[in-house]
């Protein structure tokens, strides 16, 4: 059985099934409200989801059962009496070191769980970063939206935030460096400086087998990094767009990534009225469509930039999104053929497998 | 004391209980005294800024509040969400 954790604008949905059929809501929490993003901690088994209220602000909440209570976690805000205060958690990841947790966030934070979710400080290098004021948020806000660890190296971390760029580093957050080299923004005059830190990456996924590889979905390009993220490839020919959001990865294959191509910044829907990820086995070479199974007419969806997840990998490998329609989809073999998991939920702003 | 009035999750947070006698002499004092007095409240009123979240109404006397409006021992303060948020 697989579970798949749906954050939508109207609450977490927890889903159950089996690959090739349509999955059960096994519980709802957190009803009416939107809950951005939830994930399992797989080490421990919590919930943890990120919820922002309306009224009350942003919040991080954990839980061992998805139906029955979920408790408050604590630190989740930046120092009293600054000029900022957060606005949203986009993304809850796993670290390497035991009980580790991270989150990301706006305006641009990492916040950092040494007990698996509980408690949680705010990463001040980060925060207090020399560059901080030139970072400007893009249409999302100033999100930290993707938190890359390292296979088995827990001070090694990746991190993308829009639109300022990537940041790396390698002391377990005690300096961070900007990896920005070959990203090109079309949105940015053609002499602007090459260490710009105007740049919208929408999402990033590391390689797990060959970990100093990295794949990046562009704010209008597909990229490739073979050098942990300090320089980047442009891998988008052969795509009917290089724009989008979600990206992902099967851990067997390093030369392996998922794209949802969207029409355009200006247009963000599937192209042509049909859905299809694309799929590359050669490092961004050669791309192919996967669409068997998948709205092929008068389809107009979105997927945002959390609502694509993986489980499994190699010819076990099963891929699952959603769309802002309410749709999930699924995948139990690697994308050759998908099914529809649910129907009818709210706008999908997440979608995490556990 | 001035008497703070809650209502569904605010009340839950603050001990499933609806009125709270709170010193202050201005919302903003009024509220950060909630605040200390409820832990659990915290971050859910106010935010990391001091401010009251923007979604979210306070009145005196039946009256809307601002954070500086002044408030005497027998004024009533109701905290209500607003309803601009509820079209998220």
């Amino acid at each position: 059985m697989t579970e798949l954790l749906v954050g939508t604008k109207k609450g977490l949905f927890v889903l159950e099934g089996e690959p090739g059929g349509a999955f059960e809501v096994a519980a709802r929490a957190f009803a009416g409200q939107p809950v951005e993003y939830a994930m399992r901690e797989p080490r421990s088994g919590r919930l943890i989801a990120s919820v922002t209220n309306p009224f009350y602000g942003p919040k991080i909440w954990h839980t061992m059962d998805a139906a029955g209570e979920w408790e408050q976690a604590k630190g989740v805000a930046l120092p009293e009496g600054g000029e900022k205060a957060v606005e949203r958690i986009w993304t809850i990841v796993s670290g390497e070191a035991n009980g580790t947790v991270y989150a990301g966030g706006d305006p641009g934070v990492l916040f950092e769980s040494r007990d698996g979710g509980v408690t949680w400080e705010l990463n001040r290098t980060l925060w207090e970063h020399p560059t901080r004021p030139e970072w400007q948020p893009g249409g999302g806000g100033l999100c930290l939206h993707s938190i890359v660890p390292w296979p088995g190296d827990p001070d090694r971390l990746t991190l993308a935030l829009s639109a300022v760029g990537i940041w790396l580093t390698e002391d377990g957050g005690k300096t961070w460096a900007h990896g920005n080299q070959g990203l090109k923004a079309r949105y940015l005059p053609e002499d602007a400086p090459a260490d710009t830190l105007t740049l919208c990456v929408h999402h990033v996924e590391r390689a797990p087998r060959r970990p100093e590889r990295l794949f990046l979905q562009f704010h209008g390009g597909v990229f490739r990094s073979d050098d942990a993220g300090e320089s980047w490839t442009y891998i988008a020919d052969g795509l009917p767009s290089d724009f989008g959001f979600p990206l992902a990865v099967d851990p067997a294959d390093p030369d392996s990534a998922f794209v949802i191509p969207l029409v355009a910044d200006m247009d963000r829907v599937t192209p042509d009225g049909r859905v299809r990820v694309y799929e590359t086995r050669d490092a961004g070479a050669t791309w192919t469509p996967r669409g068997d199974g998948l709205p092929s007419e008068d389809a107009y969806l979105t997927v945002l930039r959390c609502a694509f997840d993986r489980a499994g990998e190699g010819s076990g490998l099963e891929l699952y999104f959603g769309a802002t329609s309410g749709e999930v989809f699924g995948s139990g073999d690697a994308g050759a053929t998908w099914f529809t998991a649910a129907r009818n939920l709210p706008p999908v702003y997440s979608v995490q497998t556990a | 004391m001035a008497v703070v009035t809650l209502r569904g999750p605010l009340r839950k947070q603050a001990g499933d209980r609806a009125e709270h006698p709170v010193a202050g002499a201005t919302i903003a004092e009024l509220l950060r005294a909630l605040e200390r007095a409820q832990p659990a409240l915290d971050g859910w009123i106010l935010d990391e800024r001091g401010l009251v979240r923007r979604h979210i109404n306070v009145f005196v006397n039946g009256e809307r509040a601002r954070q500086d409006t002044p408030v005497g021992p027998d004024d009533r303060v109701d905290v209500l969400p607003a309803i601009s948020g509820g079209s998220q």
